[in-house]
Parts: structure tokens; C-alpha cells; sequence
């Protein structure tokens, strides 16, 4: 759009405010980068017509740019209120939540977008990369492979691995001390050792098992049971203390549990 | 010095409710000091396992077996050391007890029980 169209867009909605062209106009500002004047424009049409849930969606485009990504989500909300199918608003909403690093609900926003839209390859192309970023893999017992909740906790891979009670992987990985893939091995075994665990603190009156921690040479580990049916193994250097590792073990397990849940 | 004052050193700190220097390979009692209400032999047979259970993790990964480690329940608590010769210093305590300061005395019970 050239600048006498802008001028002619302008001069249209001040001799009439209640003119649709605030949504051209808003976006034609914002594809030129003058976003405070595109904001005003579109924060004025959608305040004009509540329902519209295509001023929603351009308001929250212009206050993504603008890094307001809270404002964004918000009007991103309300077009999905507004038009459930809406889909720029499942698209915009995972661009923030990825941002946020918040994968699982990102590949939940984009997977209904590809949904509504299936041919449409940028957002298949957009799937797959948010998949591969948030470490998706087959899950045992599930149909449709989910990210790894792990990914977004560590800040290095290969320190954390959730297993079920077979020992089979569900996400995370470890590595040997010579950095060779050793997550099937280490499977295997805390499955047993959950079993142990479980029989050990009924026997002698301790109650469900919480938290196991082993304090090795070279590294410690902290054992946990994010639900009935898994067992969560995070490791670190000796260096790192005791309670960080607890912490971040913990909270390993709340975004395990939460994950889990969501897969059900 | 003898066991019996070894695993005092346990039992002195408020919560622990047995103490005990156990066989790791067959997982038997070789000393203990326990309240009433603590099934040594159980406690010593499960220490026992757990612990090659946990040298199966630390083995599949490349390293030394654990030097110490702790399983907590919501009532309670058990811990254990590997000693030389073949034994494991354990400590079963309640859910409120320091584990910080019984896991320190139960290195240093461990260094010098043989």
C-alpha cells in the first residue's frame, strides 16, 4: 500500500469513524513498521466493534511486534472466545507460547491451526519445526508423540530421564560418563528400582516413597515418582548442592506430572 | 572401636529410630541398635537390595557405586553407606529428623567401620 493510500484510508475513517477501513489501515501501518499509529487505529476499531474478532487479531499482531506479548495473548483470547476457529489466533497464540517456552501448549495451538487449515504448508512446515525444537517423540502407550518436558527444564540435555514402569523411555535422556547414550540401561534399572522403593517404605511403615537421592562420586541423583506410573531420574555434577538438585528435581516432576496428564 | 558405639553415634540424633552395620552381600544383620518397633532383619534385607539397585543406576552410567543415598517416605526415612569389607552402615530414622546431620554421621560411621 502506498502513502496516498494511507492518506486516502486516513481521511476516509476521519470523516467517518465508524468505517471498517481502520482494519486496512492498521495493517498497513504495522507492515511499515509505524506501530504506535497502527495501535492507536486498531485499539479504536476494536473498541468500536467488540465483537469483531478480526480487530482482535490484528490488535494482538500489532502488539506482538511491539513485544507486548501479555497484551498480545490477551486479544489473541478473545478472538478465540469471539471465533473458536479463528485460526491467525492459534497461530499467534503458539508463536507466544513457544516464545515463552511453553512447547506442549504451543504444539496444542498449532496442531488445531493445522487442523482448521490442512494444506496450508507454512503452518505444517511451522509444526514440524516446533516439534523438532521441543524434542517430540513417540510416547509408549500413546498415539501421538508429545514434547519432551524435560527440553524446557534443562539447560543441557542428557541430565534427565522419565520412564514408566516397564523401564520404557518417555522423555528426557542420559548419557554415560565417556557422553555415550546410556538411557535404555539406566531405564531398565529404575524401574526396578521403583518397585524396591515402593516394597521397602511399605514394609517399614515409611510411607509412599517421595524422593531417593544417591550421592555419587562424580555426580548425585535424585529419584522421583511423578505419578503412580513413572519414575524421573535428574543428575548433576557433584558441584551443583544437594538442595538445587532437589529443586530441580522437583520441579522436573511437576512439569512431568503435568505432562503426563495432558497426554491422558 | 566397637559397633555397638559406632552406630550410637546414629542413634543419638533426635529421630533416628535404629541404627545398623549389615551384611551387603547376603543383606543380614552383623550389629544393630534399634527401638522396639523396627524390624531389623527386614530393614537390613531391604537396605541390602536397594543398595544393588543403586549401584545399578551409577553402574549403567560409568561411575563409582553411590557413596551414600536416601529414600524418603512421607512417614519416614531410610538411609545408608557402603563401608569396607563388604558392609553397609544404615539408619532408619523419622520423617522430621536432620537427614543432613545423619547423612554426615553416616559417612563418618561408614569411614571407620571395618
Amino acid at each position: 500500500m502506498t502513502v496516498d493510500d494511507i492518506q486516502a484510508l486516513t481521511a476516509q475513517l476521519a470523516r467517518d469513524p465508524s468505517s471498517l477501513v481502520f482494519l486496512p489501515l492498521a495493517e498497513a501501518l504495522r507492515r511499515r513498521g509505524q506501530l504506535e499509529a497502527a495501535l492507536a487505529i486498531a485499539a479504536s476499531g476494536a473498541g468500536r466493534y467488540p465483537e469483531m474478532a478480526g480487530a482482535y487479531d490484528l490488535l494482538a499482531r500489532i502488539q506482538s511486534d511491539r513485544g507486548e506479548g501479555d497484551l498480545a495473548f490477551d486479544a489473541w483470547t478473545t478472538v478465540l472466545r469471539l471465533d473458536p476457529d479463528h485460526v491467525g489466533a492459534h497461530k499467534g497464540l503458539a508463536f507466544l507460547s513457544f516464545r515463552a517456552g511453553d512447547f506442549a501448549r504451543s504444539l496444542r495451538y498449532l496442531r488445531r491451526a493445522v487442523e482448521l487449515r490442512p494444506r496450508d504448508e507454512s503452518l505444517r512446515g511451522a509444526l514440524s519445526r516446533v516439534e523438532d525444537a521441543a524434542g517430540v517423540r513417540p510416547v509408549p502407550g500413546f498415539e501421538r508423540g508429545a514434547p519432551d518436558p524435560l527440553r524446557a527444564l534443562e539447560a543441557e540435555v542428557g541430565l534427565a530421564l522419565l520412564v514408566d514402569p516397564q523401564g520404557r523411555l518417555l522423555a528426557g535422556s542420559v548419557h554415560d560418563s565417556g557422553g555415550k547414550p546410556a538411557s535404555e540401561q539406566v531405564g531398565a534399572v529404575l524401574a526396578g528400582i521403583s518397585r524396591e522403593a515402593e516394597r521397602t517404605t511399605r514394609l517399614l511403615g515409611l510411607g509412599p516413597w517421595r524422593e531417593l537421592s544417591l550421592e555419587g562420586g562424580p555426580a548425585h541423583f535424585e529419584l522421583r515418582t511423578p505419578t503412580s506410573d513413572s519414575v524421573l531420574l535428574v543428575t548433576r555434577p557433584r558441584e551443583i548442592p544437594a538442595g538445587r538438585l532437589a529443586l530441580l528435581a522437583d520441579r522436573a516432576a511437576s512439569a512431568a506430572r503435568r505432562w503426563l496428564e495432558e497426554l491422558r | 572401636m566397637r559397633f555397638a558405639d559406632l552406630l550410637a553415634e546414629l542413634t543419638r540424633i533426635p529421630g533416628v529410630r535404629g541404627a545398623l552395620l549389615v551384611s551387603r552381600e547376603d543383606g543380614l544383620v552383623v550389629a544393630d541398635a534399634l527401638m522396639e518397633s523396627v524390624d531389623g532383619k527386614a530393614v537390613a534385607a531391604l537396605a541390602a537390595s536397594l543398595t544393588g539397585r543403586m549401584n545399578g543406576v551409577t553402574a549403567a552410567l560409568g561411575h563409582p557405586e553411590p557413596v551414600s543415598w536416601q529414600l524418603r517416605g512421607s512417614d519416614g526415612m531410610l538411609l545408608a553407606a557402603p563401608a569396607r569389607e563388604g558392609l553397609l552402615v544404615v539408619a532408619v530414622a523419622a520423617a522430621e529428623a536432620n537427614a543432613g546431620e545423619l547423612r554426615l554421621r553416616l559417612l563418618s560411621v561408614a569411614g571407620r567401620a571395618a
